[in-house]
């Protein structure tokens, strides 16, 4: 009769759903690799609420002590009072009864109550922790992660560690103890009948859970790997839905995806079985355990070993012994699941950091006089980006990188960043190396615009103070006006104060490069970089941002990846960079005059208009820069 | 649970497995339920008249109960596990071809994260529903009605105590649920915004690194995660009083049975054995009505999930073929758009394109030029029939693209879209997707004209390189070159590039330009372009503004005649692209 079992009852409803016993979920049943250094680690969190994990231990022992009180007092009731007929002596021992129930009761909320303070904190302990550790990656490790694999981490296995300490481990302890204090009970009502029932019961609980745990495995492990492929199937074809539309591909999509979703049939239905199959054996053992204390229990009393009130509590406490049994079988794959989970958190944990070198040092008020002196590097070992790349910016200086997709341009930027650590070569600013400057000091000094603007959700006006937090709201609007980005903010809803959605979509692409401007231009930085749009984005926002970012440019050492010829004109040195390395450098006149790789790039971008603007006589070889034309003067 | 019920005609083939499954359960609960009436025979009739033969018997009886309920059990959990599996599977499938059959409006409307998590996380959770209802909800009320029955039949005075009992724990855990439910959709919403900040900061990690954010952001997250924290233990502390509320009710209920029963006992009015066997029930019952509720809860919660794939089920796709004329496409298309509207058939209602009239003639090039939000990507939408129009006609070869079949009309049309969207296998795999048997020969053709031959043949793999996560990294430009080459692959009567050389630098979308060129006149061509260099050699240039063609024709005629076609031109001659594409 184990009335308990498929739904766990009194767990609070996990957040995440679908999680119940092995037989009802598709739970991932991930296996750790290093379960006991594991176990350790998460020890070394919860060793800070010791003093509640005590006492906790002490309240689970004092509330299944009572339990078992309970049938105890239930048999006692029987043979000295009831079946004598002791009236008084009843009503005295159904008050004890009552006070045992109510103190175990009462135990088993505080061990809940306090339990769940230590987990919590705990798993708020390992977020945090998490967390303050992605701050400190090398943005490498985000290149090479999906964030999709990062935020899982984040999300689903703290989670399952947080279901473990908050649920799983009081009931394992309680199960454990409760199972040793029936037996305990048992043994000391009548041995000879505790002996032939819990060896029953546990040798055959024992047996069929192996048998389905060994069975359940394989077909588990079978029924992620299967599901894994069908999700990620339907990911990919789902993002893709409207190619695949475009190419009329949805059949054949479709036969991949029956195939695949017959295969989770297939192993889920096996694994699903075998798991189900615990339900009915747990239930099986009980009733059995009940027939044999019933059977024997009864003969025994026959025969005058045993008596009435003993089969009555005997009954109970049977029930009681299989059901940590079944409990501790459930809990396996989720202490399993969580074990696994709690491996990638620390795997996260335990990546090298980038953090300063010991004696770095802070940078003050910086003039912005940049060098880099034979800088090398790679981003995977043996593949060099950047090959021996030297420049020099004085402080004020407009520099203009430009060269063909894939070249470095945004390599050398990221490099003065400390985005990434150089090979070999250094980089000095102020003459300081940057690798001995904090890098936070370090990007402080330096204001960065991508091209590709990054906003938070939050306001408007939250976004622009990204770039200096205790700015005020005049200073925010200053910025905004300077960025000219003031004129759309107006026509927001609710201006300044406009929330933007996550992916901000409310915004066109140029506006959210404005916003961008503002907020670096509220940094004030005494470098920067900066990477133009390479589409053009619509005429008039297009102007707006040439006007903002050369306002911004002023008075800085700015670096701008750039593709727009006007900005070209205003730099004071333009590098060109090819493969790696920078292959010609000067102003714009000075490298059309070289009839070098510049010129070759500026006339491939206005052959066609050459033809076009100048009476098409075919491929001209006109040397005279078309600029001269289209220049405004 | 309407929706859940809407759901359930996909467990119609299976009906047998679904039928067999709960009477199985009978048995199984059958067997437990005669149990605490054996063993009261045991106790009164066995032990209390000394009959050793009774006792052995009804032993020998509770262990054959014990069989036959597992029997039933273990037959239960195996048809109820294959039904529901079928029913998911089915179920998964019918969303998926449904997806599949959906039009772009309707993708656009459903949004592909939450289309994905209805496939795959909602269909789970119906499902799990399904096999818990098949066996434990069918177990579960029936040990209780069996136990309450069972409990009058051994004593219908001592039965009485129900009367008080339900209705004390029913209450008290309605209290609980509705207490508790709140707290938890709490917890839910601070666990979003905590997944928001983690997501914001590993999608922004470059621009909180640029502006040394760390501290800030640790910060934020800090004060969110102990937000989270202190909702998650107010919830999981109130509902730690269910267990012991529950217990304490039971036990309860218990010590008033031995003590209103002892007193029974001894006026004669009741046997020992009764008395235990009533526990029993009482035990079993008050546990059952708790896992009702519990299950009431899990329904609850899957009746949600089963409202969103509903939700798919039902939407209707929103390109309908009229009566279907089976056209075959001459070589070349001549498309014509006859005083076309369009509009996404928002709240709004604002149309994106106004009274469209023009006619592209077989093998020109068709170039789209004006701002983001001019309609460009609109209009060349409404050709493959990725949106019907609102009003007036398109035609291909003057027949109305909406009385073509979906299928065939798109074979013909060759498109590479905005974001090059490549799926995981390997770079042929991926050329030749819009015509799996083309020879090996033909996807390095395409590839040369797309000028994707030269990157695909430095990685080590060449064509066969994986691509993806796991495989080679594409820049954006060479993702975009692939996708150009699979359009072109399809031989197709109509190739739309829409906007797909973006990322691609200038002098490499000149030389695509010239490989399309040597082709000749093979297919007609709409290029979109924000570039006015990618559409200076069109045979006629279309400029939008505001959903409306401005002005129209050659180059040489747009810049005399069109002042916002010269505004276009000077801007960008003036701001001058000169490299192109992003890292």
């Amino acid at each position: 009769m184990a009335e308990n079992r498929d739904s766990r009852p009194p767990a609070p409803l996990p957040p995440i759903l679908g999680r119940g016993g092995p037989a009802l979920s598709i739970g991932k049943v991930e296996r750790a690799k290093d379960t006991r250094g594991t176990i350790g680690r998460v020890w070394g969190y919860l060793r800070r609420h010791r003093l509640a994990l005590i006492v906790t231990v002490f309240l689970v022992l004092g509330s299944t002590g009572l339990n078992l009180l309970g049938p105890y007092l239930l048999g006692l009731a029987i043979d000295r009072y009831i079946l004598p007929g002791d009236l008084p002596g009843l009503a005295r021992i159904s008050l004890l009864m009552l006070v045992v129930y109510l103190g175990s009761s009462l135990l088993t909320w505080l061990q809940s109550y306090i339990m769940a303070g230590a987990a919590q904190n705990t798993v708020r302990d390992i977020r945090n922790d998490l967390f303050a550790k992605l701050q400190i990656l090398p943005l490498g490790f985000f290149d090479r992660r999906a964030h999709g694999d990062v935020m899982s981490r984040l999300t689903n296995d703290v989670e399952n560690i947080n279901l473990v300490l908050s649920d799983s481990l009081t009931q394992l302890v309680s199960g454990v103890v409760s199972m040793f204090g029936v037996a305990v009970a048992m043994l000391v009502i009548n041995p000879r009948l505790t002996i032939v029932s819990v060896v029953t019961i546990s040798v055959l609980s024992l047996t069929l859970t192996r048998w389905v745990a060994r069975r359940t495995r394989d077909a588990f492990r079978q029924q992620q790997a299967t599901l894994g492929k069908l999700n990620g199937l339907i990911e990919e074809t789902v993002t893709g839905q409207r190619v695949v539309k475009a190419y009329h591909r949805e059949g054949v999509v479709i036969e991949q995806f029956d195939a695949a979703n017959r295969d989770v049939r297939e192993a889920a239905t096996r694994a699903q079985t075998y798991a189900g199959f615990v339900g009915p054996l747990m239930n099986f053992v009980n009733n059995l355990g009940l027939a044999i204390v019933a059977g024997i229990g009864g003969w025994m009393a026959v025969q005058g070993l045993a008596t009435v009130g003993t089969i009555a509590s005997f009954v109970n406490y049977t029930r009681q012994f299989g059901r940590p049994l079944n409990d501790i079988a459930n809990l396996y794959n989720t202490i399993q699941a969580a074990v696994a989970g709690a491996e990638r958190v620390f795997e996260v944990i335990d990546e090298a950091s980038d953090v300063d070198a010991p004696d770095a040092l802070p940078l003050a008020q910086i003039k912005g006089d940049v060098r880099f002196h034979e800088v090398s590097f790679s981003y995977d070992p043996g593949v060099p980006v950047l090959k021996n790349v030297s420049l020099q910016a004085q402080p004020g200086q407009i520099v203009a990188l430009v060269g063909p997709t894939g070249a470095g341009k945004t390599t050398i930027v990221n490099l003065l960043t400390r985005f990434y650590e150089i090979d070999s070569g250094w980089i000095t600013i102020d003459g300081q190396d940057i690798r001995r400057i904090k890098k936070e000091d370090l990007r402080r000094q330096l204001g960065i615009v991508l091209q590709d603007t990054f906003l938070f959700a939050g306001t408007v006006s939250d976004n622009i103070r990204y770039g200096r937090l205790d700015a005020t709201d005049d200073d925010v609007i200053a910025a905004a006006r300077l960025a000219n980005a003031e004129q759309f903010i107006h026509r927001l809803p609710h201006g300044y104060h406009t929330m933007l959605s996550e992916r901000a979509s409310n915004l066109s692409q140029g506006q959210r490069q404005l916003l961008a401007i503002a907020r670096a231009i509220l940094a004030n930085p005494s470098i920067l970089i900066l990477d133009e749009a390479t589409s053009s984005v619509d005429t008039r926002t297009e102007k707006h941002i040439q006007e903002a970012m050369l306002r911004l440019m002023t008075g800085r050492t700015s670096f701008v990846i750039a593709h727009r010829l006007s900005t070209i004109r205003e730099a004071d040195q333009i590098l060109v960079v090819n493969h790696g390395e920078i292959v010609e450098r000067g102003t714009h006149q000075e490298l059309l005059d070289r009839h070098g790789f510049y010129q070759h790039l500026y006339a491939g971008q206005f052959r066609a208009n050459e033809r076009q603007g100048q009476a098409s006589d075919g491929a001209s070889d006109e040397d005279e820069s078309p600029e001269l034309e289209l220049a405004p003067t | 649970m309407p929706a859940t019920r809407r759901l359930a005609r996909f467990l119609a083939p299976y009906r047998r497995w679904a039928i067999l499954a709960p009477l199985l359960m009978v048995l199984e609960v059958t067997m437990d339920l005669m149990q605490p009436r054996l063993l009261q025979h045991i106790i009164d009739q066995g032990i209390g008249q000394s009959n050793l033969s009774v006792v052995i018997n009804t032993g020998l009886m509770m262990v054959g109960a014990a069989v036959i309920g597992m029997i039933g059990g273990v037959g239960c959990t195996v048809y109820a596990i294959r039904a529901g599996q079928g029913f998911g599977a089915d179920l998964r499938g019918n969303l998926f071809r449904k997806v599949q059959g959906l039009s772009f409006g309707n993708l656009d409307r459903l949004e592909t994260g939450k289309l994905i998590t209805r496939l795959t996380t909602d269909v789970s959770q119906v499902q799990d529903v399904v096999m818990m209802l098949l066996r434990v909800m069918v177990r579960v009320p029936l040990l209780l009605v069996g136990s309450l029955i069972m409990a009058i039949l051994t004593s219908p005075r001592l039965a009485m105590l129900f009367v008080v009992l339900i209705p004390v724990v029913s209450l008290a855990l309605i209290w609980i649920i509705n207490r508790t439910y709140p707290m938890f959709s709490q917890v839910q919403r601070q666990l979003d915004t905590l997944n928001t900040v983690m997501q914001e900061n590993l999608a922004g990690v470059r621009v909180v690194k640029a502006f040394a954010r760390a501290q800030h952001e640790i910060h934020r997250f800090r004060r969110t995660n102990d937000r989270l924290m202190n909702q998650n233990l107010i919830a999981v502390r109130t509902s730690a009083v269910t267990m012991p509320i529950l217990m304490l009710s039971v036990n309860l209920g218990v010590v008033a049975t031995i003590w209103i029963g002892g007193i029974q006992v001894k006026a004669g009015g009741l046997e020992v054995g009764q008395l235990i066997a009533f526990i029993n029930y009482l035990m079993q019952t008050l546990m059952s009505l708790m896992q009702v509720s519990m299950l009431v809860l899990r329904v609850s919660r899957a009746e949600a999930s089963a409202e969103r794939i509903q939700e798919v089920l039902d939407s209707e796709p929103d390109i309908r073929n009229l009566p279907t004329t089976y056209v075959d496409l001459t070589p070349r298309g001549r498309i014509a758009f006859e005083n076309v509207s369009f509009d996404y058939g928002g709240d709004e209602h604002d149309p994106v394109l106004k009274k469209i009239d023009f006619v592209a003639e077989p093998g020109q090039t068709v170039a789209l030029l004006g701002a983001t939000g001019a309609g460009k990507s609109s209009l060349i939408n409404l050709i493959p029939r990725f949106y019907d129009v609102s009003d007036g006609r398109v035609t291909i070869d003057d027949v109305d693209v909406r009385t073509m079949n979906e299928t065939v009309l798109r074979s013909k049309i060759g498109i590479a879209l905005q974001e090059s969207v490549l799926f995981s296998g390997t770079i042929r795999e991926n050329i030749r997707w819009g015509r799996p048997n083309a020879s090996d020969e033909e996807v390095m053709t395409a590839a040369q004209m797309a000028q994707a031959h030269d990157f695909i043949s430095r990685f080590p793999e060449g064509y066969d390189s994986i691509v993806g996560q796991r495989g080679v990294n594409l820049s954006g430009g060479q993702k975009q070159r692939i996708a150009i080459a699979r359009a072109l692959l399809t031989n197709p009567s109509v190739l739309i590039l829409d906007d797909s050389t973006s990322a691609v630098d200038v002098e490499t979308e000149s030389r695509i330009q010239a490989a399309l060129g040597q082709v000749g006149k093979r297919h007609t061509r709409f290029v979109v372009a924000q570039r006015i260099s990618t559409v200076l050699n069109a045979d006629k240039i279309l400029v939008l503004d505001d959903g409306r063609i401005v002005a129209e024709g050659t180059h040489d005629e747009l810049i005399t005649a069109s002042p916002i076609y010269r505004e276009i031109y000077e801007s960008q001659m003036e701001t001058g692209v000169l490299t192109h594409g992003g890292e």
